[in-house]
Parts: structure tokens; sequence; C-alpha cells
């Protein structure tokens, strides 16, 4: 774990009310780690997952949902941030599935699309409430993978969750999103898979335990033990 | 060069900071990041008798200049800390080593004194009385002059380490539960615990943390922790350790000339884990530029 500043690079609009920052970074992150933010007038830093790299550029996506969202929005290319990275174990890939799906919730796709590039020939279930938040399709297609679309309002793509779209010969999954999404893809799918947990953290590298989940095999950290946790692992 | 030197209730410390319990764990997350010797000393996470998992998620959330917690004591029980926790944190670690206690009852208080006595690794008790964050814990005593004094007494012969307690701010009158404390044999004070606080999300109208309230720290905390110190060092004769807002040399400074001996470092290391030893540094750079050579003559000339 390091504190460093990063220099913004860009900091553009990818649906409503989310946008992809692009940082310079010489650090190289694992799929699924994540970094905390400091942003002025916050007290704790915002955790953010790694939604891309490449050539020293550093990707996070991030929803604008409170005034440090809000300030980051605002922030311009050249400006400095300070953060700290990287945190968390990462997905652990396994070499031996063939037919991958990467399942995530809106901001939820950040992490998954970072692990796209390590992931030969995946399906990618992508969920939102409705037409104006979709996103990232694009992206996940130029790195090779076959994307389906859900809204719950079925403005665009299928109509409904995730859960209704799940390929049925899907032999592995990777799944990042909001805990009732998380839940539900656990429940409806019958292989195993792994899931990145979102949860309000204090310190983000283990301190404080404000994370900490009751696992099947203990107490675990968030931030530290995961935020990937296999789905066998996980009590609901 | 400035002597940041303290000695508090016999136990020597190289300088006057220490990271607070619930923010320093037993030193695992921090020790690959910096060398743990170069503050005084670390109080560690809240240990009870039996393991607990604690409170639910949420646990944590945020405020203007601080953010509040509900953690509720996660501990692995005394029994590991003393044969895991504590000897893996000895072995990286010379200085004074504080273990926070808390408990349910007078019995399970007695119980951990007398365990941790026994253990070489640890060299000054800190008592938990302030917990706001779970049910029927530790704040009962703390928030109770008469019931707290009786519990200090209790446990003072069966301690055979410094005993500290840590106060509780949520209180009408500190002094009050100080002086109980005090004269229940208490061999120094730490001040303060959490606040009691509070948020509500305004979208689901439901309360952010699981608990309802939680624990309110950070900068937003510090004036008060700073009367209360004030108010305390007068009033008893027992050394004082500051608590509650300090991020920086400057504060720890300010904490010093409000009657405290030391300062301990909460919720600064949650946003900057390189925080406690900036500010020993900080200290020593704020005594050169105020021309004070040794941090005892902080604490001596209280105002």
């Amino acid at each position: 774990m390091v504190n460093e500043t990063l220099t913004i690079l860009s900091n553009e609009s990818l649906a409503r009310d989310v946008r992809m920052m692009r940082l310079a970074c010489a650090l190289v992150p694992e799929p699924g780690q994540f970094l905390q933010v400091s942003v002025p007038g916050g007290f704790l830093r915002r955790p953010f997952g790694v939604a891309d790299y490449r050539d020293g550029v550093l990707s996070i996506i991030y929803k604008i949902v409170g005034k440090g969202t809000e300030y980051m929005s605002r922030m311009q290319p050249g400006q400095a941030l300070d953060v700290l990275h990287y945190l968390g174990n990462g997905f652990r890939l396994q070499p031996g599935s063939k037919r991958v799906c990467l399942i995530g919730g809106s901001v939820g796709l950040a992490p998954l699309l970072y692990l796209a590039r390590f992931v030969k020939d995946a399906t990618v279930v992508m969920g939102f409430r409705s037409r104006a938040d979709v996103m990232l399709r694009e992206e996940f297609e130029a790195l090779g993978c076959r994307v389906t679309v859900c809204t719950e309002d079925g403005s665009e793509g299928v109509k409904g969750f995730v859960t209704d779209a799940l390929p049925e010969d899907m032999d592995y999954y990777y799944a990042c999103g909001p805990m009732p999404m998380l839940r539900a893809v656990c429940n409806a799918a019958k292989v195993e898979g792994q899931l990145s947990l979102e949860a309000r953290m204090g310190c983000g590298f283990g301190a404080c335990v404000g994370c900490s989940i009751m696992t099947k095999d203990g107490t675990a950290r968030v931030c530290k033990e995961g935020p990937v946790f296999s789905s066998d692992k996980l009590i609901w | 060069m400035v002597n940041l030197n303290t000695d508090i209730a016999g136990l020597h410390f190289e300088n006057p900071v220490i990271p607070a319990s619930g923010t320093f764990g037993f030193g695992e997350d921090f020790a690959p990041l910096w060398d743990l010797n170069r503050v005084g000393g670390i109080a560690v996470k809240g240990t009870t008798l039996e393991p607990r998992y604690g409170n639910p998620l949420p646990r944590i959330a945020e405020c203007e200049g601080g953010m509040l917690n509900c953690v509720g004591l996660q501990n692995p029980g005394i029994e590991k800390v003393l044969s895991e926790k504590l000897p893996a944190l000895r072995s990286v670690y010379k200085g004074v080593i504080l273990l926070n206690i808390s408990g349910f009852s007078e019995q399970e208080y007695l119980s951990c004194c007398e365990m941790a006595s026994q253990s070489p690794d640890v060299d000054a008790i800190e008592l938990n009385v302030s917990c706001p964050n779970v049910h029927g814990g530790g704040m009962a005593f703390g928030t109770d002059a008469k019931a707290l004094g009786l519990l200090v007494a209790k446990l003072r012969p069966v301690c055979t380490k410094p005993l500290f307690v840590k106060l509780s701010p949520n209180v009408t009158d500190i002094v009050a539960v100080a002086k109980a404390a005090e004269e229940g044999g208490a061999d120094g004070l730490v001040l303060i615990n959490t606040l009691l606080g509070m948020r509500i999300n305004i979208n689901t109208r439901k309360p952010i943390l699981s608990n309802t309230t939680g624990g309110l720290s950070g900068d937003c905390i510090f004036p008060i922790a700073l009367r209360m110190v004030y108010q305390v060092s007068n009033a008893c004769s027992v050394p004082v350790i500051g608590c509650g807002g300090v991020s920086s040399g400057e504060q720890a400074v300010e904490m010093m000339m409000a009657g405290a001996r030391a300062v301990q470092v909460g919720s600064a290391s949650l946003r900057d884990p390189w925080a406690c030893p900036r500010i020993a540094q900080e200290i020593a750079d704020v005594c050169i530029k105020l021309k004070i050579n040794s941090i005892s003559d902080i604490w001596q000339k209280t105002l």
C-alpha cells in the first residue's frame, strides 16, 4: 500500500450521474483491487474499484451520490488526486473455466471491465435501472466479450434484473454490484463464482474493522480479506 | 534536539504519541508501513473475555469533520489476544503496550484484568468504560460516577499493571466521573472516547448505522476533548492522556498545553495510515518553533 498523488488525465461522463476518471499511475493493479481517494472536505477516503489499467493509465468509475463524488465530478485534467493504493485481494483467475460470465450492476461493472482483460471469451450480463444508465457496452465488446444488457424498466435490452439473463451454460462467474443483486446472483447461479462486495468502509486497509462480515471461515474484512469472496464462503 | 520522552504512571514513553484503541487493531496493518517503534505507546483493540463479532453493517458513517462508528467491540477474545496478538506485536515493538479491556459485568472486567496482569506483553491496562456501541456494555459504568468508582476499586487489587481508565464524554460532569475513577485507584485517565451521535439517510428515512447511533470521532470533537482534558487535569492529580480529534503536531501540543502528558491519535490514522509517526515528528518541529526543549515543559506549565 502506498500513498501517492496522481494527476488527472480526463474526467468524462459515461452515463447519467456516472463518470470515468483517468489518472497517470505507474503502479500496476491486480483485477478486483481498489483504491481509497481523498476528497477535499471529506473526512474519510472513498473507495473505488480499478476499472481499467493500461500503459500507465489507471481508470476509476464513480457515481455522483454525495458531496465527495460531486466534488470529484468538477475536477479537471491536470489536477492532483491523493490516493491510497492498491487495496484488497482482487479476483483469483480460474484458468480451467471455459464459459465465464461477468455479472455487474451499474458502477459494479468497474472491476469487471479490468478483469475482462484477463478472461478470454467472457459473456457479460450488465444490469441498470433504465436506458439513461446503460454504459460500458462498447468497452466490453472491444475486449471480445458478448454483452447482454438488462434494464429494470425494459427501456433497453432484457426487461428485468441480471438474474433474468444469466446464460444457462456458464461454468463460472465473477460478479460485482449492490448487495441485493449479489445475493440474487449467488442464489440463482448453479455454479460457483467470485463476488466483489461493497461496504461502507472506514480506512480501507483493515485497521478499523468497520466493514467486517461473517463468512464460513469466520470474520473477514471486506477491505482486506476481500473485497472478492468465493460464493461458497458467503453467508447471506 | 527536543526531548520527547514522557513518563506516565511509572511507564516510560519514547514520545507522547499513542495510536488509540479501535483504530489500530493490534498493529498488524501498520507494521508493514512504518516502524512501530516510532510511537511511544500502542493502545490495542478493545478486548473482551469472549470473542465478539460486533454489530451488523453498516458500521461506518461520515459527517462534517468526522465520522461515526458502531463496530461494537469486534475482537477475538482475551485468550487469543494474550496468546497470539500481543506476542506478535511485542516481537516488533519495544514501547508501551496498553491493553484496552471492556466488559459487560464486573466479573468480566475482573477476569480480564487478572488474565492481563499475568501477561509479559501487557505494560498497562486501559479500562474501557466508555464504549457507546454495545448494550449493557462499558458505558453504563463510565457514565455513572459511583458505579465507576466501585468498579475501579474492585479491579485495582487484582491488577498488577498500571491501570488507566478511558472516560466517556457522554456525561454532564466529566470531573465528577474522573474523580471517581481516581478515588477508585486509577493510575491515570484517558479522555475522551467517542461522543454518541447519529446520521439518517434522507432517501430511505432510516438511520445510516445498523445500531441507529454510533460514536463520533475526528477533527470535530477536538475542542470538546481539549476542554475536558483541561478540566480534568486541573481537578485530578493522576496523569491524563488526551484523546479526541488530534491529527497534527500542533493539536498534540495544544492538547498537552491543556494538561495531557501524552496524546492518543484515533481516526486520523484511518484516512492517513502514517498519521502517528508524522504527528510525532511534527511535535518535535512545533517544539523547536516554540523554543520548547522538553515536552514535560508543556504540560507542567498548564493554564
